[in-house]
């Protein structure tokens, strides 16, 4: 167990770096307390595997320091580091039952038998392998050998940090329900560090206590799931987080205060005072827009329906609108109006949300 | 209903059907024919039964080839497998020195079994062949023409350098098809080089490696012309395999009769092992 | 236009992959195959396209008997799970590619296939080929291939599985919108009943190689014929207790929450399957009925709260708009909507959604 930090990390898997692109990750700072339940969350391409791969010593970075404990362990390998990794597809090793499997690292470690017969059967017991344990590994099912695959992490009773590569792929949704809470109550259970890496905001948001959103090599914003939900630092943050992702509309400011197209607009943050920015932007959740008697006019363009939810796509003189209303209410025909939570409404300028 | 099946296709594979009938099928009814039949020339053929057969099975000499033939395709196997397997592993994985290595393990492969024969006798010669002239320099005394363990080093030396490439190309290949993760994931569970090769590498292998053994095994138990080449059977019958022994039969001494009887109880050999094989492998297949 | 199936059977050896299925799918419509891996959807699919020859049963496309036409005298598209196009192409010749072989003049293959890049947003990228492009990207030019070639049968394949979550957002947002003036069928298979919501048209649940149900998505989701379609077109998993009804009063088996109906149905045990949506922290609907339990964990996604607790000897799953943090092993009180309840009989038949 372990707290992590990583200081001025940024990687590149080019010989020479001209430009910005040049870079899988740049000036990556973390602070990582033991303990804690933790989410890199970003889509393919942000640098997030790069970074995981960097904390667990496969990658050696090109500039900047990993510390476990305050020790630096830059220069260490896997082994050394004592970590334990799940990856995308499940790794068992086919020609072992699912108790030598789970008995693996112990062995490689030179652990008394009688030692690892008691952690084996507390770690199957623990996942619901129990049954299984004399079963060739190879025949069990895809959540079945990821589970095998998080076992061996967490048969190691003094690993530094558990972490996950996008573990739930390969799994059919309706068992990954079942294995993302298991996920969560193992990391109640035992408290040991864990990094959940990942493109799905439902998991990182529900796993993690503190989520990290990277994007382009750089993170945008770290912070409680509620707090990326509730206030985006980054127009990015607002679109990757949320299904669907904040609205971003085109606005003016005239006199301090913030229209579409004449329609005044009440946000949060309006009143810090707006310096120059080349785009100002409004950033609103669909969550936090309903229909009105005045207010922002819009066209009314489609309806889904997520069975307990509608989202209703709109069209406003600033742009797209989506937003979430309860299936069994009624939408308006044609066009409507609509209102804003002032709370929940931003500014953004260049994409960063407007601050003092 | 109006099904139109095109059965077009059916004319394509007349070709083949004609060229396999000429070179497989009319032959071996030949052959067949000859295993139950005594002739003296001129066409006159006598009914001979199983006789053949019976004479070729407790014969002596037929003994003597297969046990030759079994040695020589055992020490082939135990040879190559593992070697071709050990040379796949120290390949390079990425670079120029994969199409380099891959052209150099390709090259003997391609050489016709003839030629491979010739290079080797020439190659071989303890007079004036740089193998067989380093050897007696070294102060071995070194002579496959004349003693018999020599005959036999030289030809399982050049059928190891003629067909270990292909061992190692399809283990490269079923190598290479091993998902990095695996390799990362062993590496934090504090694997040894050796359990990575005997839990991770070996299973992944599997498939293609039965493969290389199945070619293999039915190559060098047919092999023919590079001992023809090289040694012709000699010294005395020392190298003498099946098939080469079963071509003195027929060719030299003209016994058509037990030639084939000889031929076709070869041919069930070959068959019974392969087709035992291919079961055990697809066996295997189904429970995984 | 019209594809049906007819008492379609697909057995390989002993093992029987599809059950004898009927289905019928219209003009104009997307299809939505929903079932979880090994189902049959692919199956099914392959027969459709002709690619799979079924056992048993007929393929009419049209009025017209169509159960041994290879997928070349068939005009079918098909877009798979995995990325495949043309390596070596780039997208502009990956999207033609279907056009090339029918021997329309090059003037109009250029104008089609600008027009489909258009409509996928690939026009930027057409010169470039598959291996510069994202896995979104590169999906986009499968679909565009598909697209191109006016096909009278258009399958899916999952084909949003391999993409990232947002993308599969934005491309799901898009699909039923390029298919809608277009005559045809579109078929599209998925293990995520999300995804069929959104999609809407029709669904076909699928299990273990049969269709359960086959309707308007929305009404089989509102409605499924019995449990084991409730359980296919639930995401996350549908909550299922055993319940008693005497009079109007119905109870739990496992525990003493009790609650009234007036469903028309005789005295005696039922099950009774609410989605997680409809265990809330709050009251919600008129008759709301109050739940305690024991919380396992709760997971808080930044919008809504999803408490897992248990109840008598079930494990229960609610899903809560907003924030609300439970501790683990802490007794709590959540309320049911029994207006969403629905109701099954001991053969799991859906008797009462009431």
């Amino acid at each position: 167990m372990s707290k992590i930090t990583l200081q001025d990390l940024s990687h590149s898997y080019l010989q020479s770096q001209n430009k910005d692109e040049d870079w899988a990750i740049r000036n990556v700072n973390i602070d990582w307390q033991d303990g804690g339940a933790y989410a890199l969350l970003g889509p393919s391409g942000c640098g997030k595997t790069t970074l995981l791969n960097i904390i667990s010593g496969l990658i050696n970075p090109t500039k900047g320091k990993i510390l476990f404990n305050n020790v630096d362990i830059t220069k260490k390998n896997p082994v050394e580091r004592n970590i334990a990794q799940i990856f995308q597809f499940p790794v068992i090793y086919d020609t072992m039952t699912v108790f030598e499997n789970l008995a693996f690292p112990l062995r490689n470690r030179q652990i008394p038998e009688d030692e690892i017969n008691n952690k084996v059967n507390e770690i199957a017991e623990m996942l619901e392998l129990t049954s299984t344990l004399n079963n060739r590994a190879s025949g069990l099912t895809a959540d079945g050998k990821q589970k095998i695959s998080l076992g061996r992490g967490l048969a190691r009773s003094d690993v530094n940090v558990i972490m996950f590569d996008e573990p739930l792929t390969v799994i059919d949704p309706h068992l990954k329900w079942i294995l993302r809470s298991k996920l969560k109550e193992l990391h109640q259970k035992i408290k040991r560090t864990m990094i959940y890496v990942t493109h799905d905001q439902t998991e990182a948001l529900t796993f993690a206590d503190q989520v990290v959103v990277m994007h382009d090599g750089q993170i945008v914003q770290t912070g409680t799931p509620v707090e990326l939900f509730e206030k985006p630092k980054h127009t990015f943050v607002g679109h990757f987080i949320g299904s669907p992702g904040m609205n971003i509309l085109s606005c003016q400011i005239n006199n301090g205060s913030v229209a579409i197209n004449g329609t005044r607009i009440e946000t949060s943050n309006s009143k810090i005072g707006i310096s120059n920015f080349s785009k100002i932007e409004l950033g609103i959740r669909p969550e936090f827009i309903s229909f009105d008697k005045k207010g922002l006019p819009v066209k009314i363009l489609n309806v889904s329906n997520t069975g307990k939810n509608k989202i209703i796509e709109t069209e406003s003189d600033g742009g797209k609108i989506k937003l979430i209303i309860k299936a069994g209410e009624k939408v308006p025909e044609g066009s409507a109006f609509l209102t804003f939570k002032k709370d929940y409404t931003y500014v953004y300028g260049d994409d960063w949300i407007v601050e003092k | 209903m109006n099904k139109t099946v095109n059965q077009k296709a059916w004319f394509f594979v007349i070709p083949v059907f004609v060229l396999v009938a000429f070179n497989a099928i009319i032959p071996l009814m030949t052959v067949v024919n000859y295993a139950f039949q005594e002739t003296f020339g001129n066409n006159q053929f006598m009914w001979e039964g199983t006789r053949w057969f019976k004479q070729i099975l407790v014969s002596e000499r037929f003994h003597a080839a297969l046990g030759r033939q079994v040695l020589f395709t055992l020490i082939i196997l135990v040879i190559q497998i593992p070697l071709g397997i050990f040379i796949a592993l120290n390949m390079p994985k990425e670079g120029i020195g994969v199409p380099i290595c891959l052209v150099l393990m390709s090259m003997p492969l391609l050489i016709p079994w003839n030629v491979v024969g010739a290079m080797w006798n020439i190659f071989a010669l303890p007079d004036i062949g740089f193998l067989g002239h380093s050897l007696n320099a070294m102060g071995f005394d070194y002579n496959f023409t004349q003693q018999s363990g020599d005959a036999w080093f030289t030809t399982i030396l050049m059928d190891v350098w003629h067909w270990t490439s292909l061992v190692v190309l399809l283990s490269y290949a079923g190598l290479r098809s091993i998902q990095p993760a695996y390799y990362q994931a062993a590496e934090i569970d504090g694997a040894t080089r050796w359990a990575v090769f005997r839990h991770i590498e070996l299973p992944k292998m599997k498939k293609v490696l039965t493969i290389a053994i199945l070619l293999r095994f039915m190559d060098s138990f047919m092999i023919y012309t590079e001992p023809f080449v090289l040694t012709g059977g000699g010294p005395g019958n020392a190298t003498a395999f099946l098939s080469i022994d079963l071509v003195k039969m027929a060719l030299g001494q003209f016994d058509l009769g037990p030639a084939a009887a000889m031929s076709l109880i070869y041919f069930f050999i070959v068959l019974t092992v392969c087709w035992v094989f291919y079961n055990l492998m697809m066996r295997n297949e189904s429970k995984s | 236009m019209s594809l049906e199936l007819k008492g379609i059977e697909k057995k390989i050896g002993e093992e029987t992959h599809i059950y004898s299925t009927d289905l019928k799918f219209e003009k104009n419509t997307i299809n939505v195959l929903l079932g979880s891996t090994l189902a049959g959807k692919t199956t099914l699919m392959q027969i459709m396209a002709g690619l799979d020859k079924p056992t048993k049963g007929e393929i009419w496309f049209n009025d017209q008997n169509v159960t041994g036409v290879k997928v070349q005298k068939r005009n079918v598209s098909m877009v798979y799970q995995q990325f495949i196009n043309y390596p070596n192409f780039t997208v502009k010749q990956n999207i033609a590619s279907p056009l090339k072989i029918t021997g329309i003049d090059n003037q109009e293959i250029d104008q089609r296939v600008s027009k489909v890049a258009d409509l996928l947003k690939l026009t930027p990228m057409l010169d470039k080929k598959p291996n510069e492009l994202s896995g979104g990207q590169q999906q986009r030019t499968a679909l565009a291939r598909a697209l191109v070639k006016d096909s009278d049968l258009i399958l899916l394949d999952e084909p949003l599985a391999n993409l990232d979550f947002k993308l599969r957002e934005e491309l799901r947002e898009e699909l039923p919108k390029l298919f809608k003036d277009r005559d045809c069928i579109v078929v599209y298979a998925t293990t995520e009943p999300s995804d069929a919501l959104l999609i809407g048209g029709y669904t076909a649940t699928l299990l273990e190689g049969k269709v359960i149900q086959h309707g308007k998505t929305l009404e089989v989701y509102n409605k499924p014929n019995n449990l084991d379609s409730a359980k296919v077109f639930s995401d996350p998993p549908m909550n299922i207790a055993n319940i008693n009804k005497k009079g109007e009063i119905c109870s739990l088996l496992a525990d003493n929450v009790t609650w009234k109906t007036n469903l028309n149905l005789r005295d005696g045990n039922y099950k009774v399957g609410i989605r997680p949506h409809n265990i809330t922290t709050y009251k919600e609907g008129k008759n709301s009925i109050e739940i305690s339990g024991k919380v396992l964990i709760s997971e808080l996604s930044g919008s809504e709260s999803m408490i897992h607790f248990t109840n008598g000897d079930l494990n229960w799953v609610s899903l809560s708009e907003g924030i609300h943090q439970k501790d683990v092993g802490e007794e709590t009180k959540l309320f049911m909507n029994s207006d969403e309840f629905l109701y099954f009989d001991n053969n799991d038949r859906l008797v009462g959604n009431v």
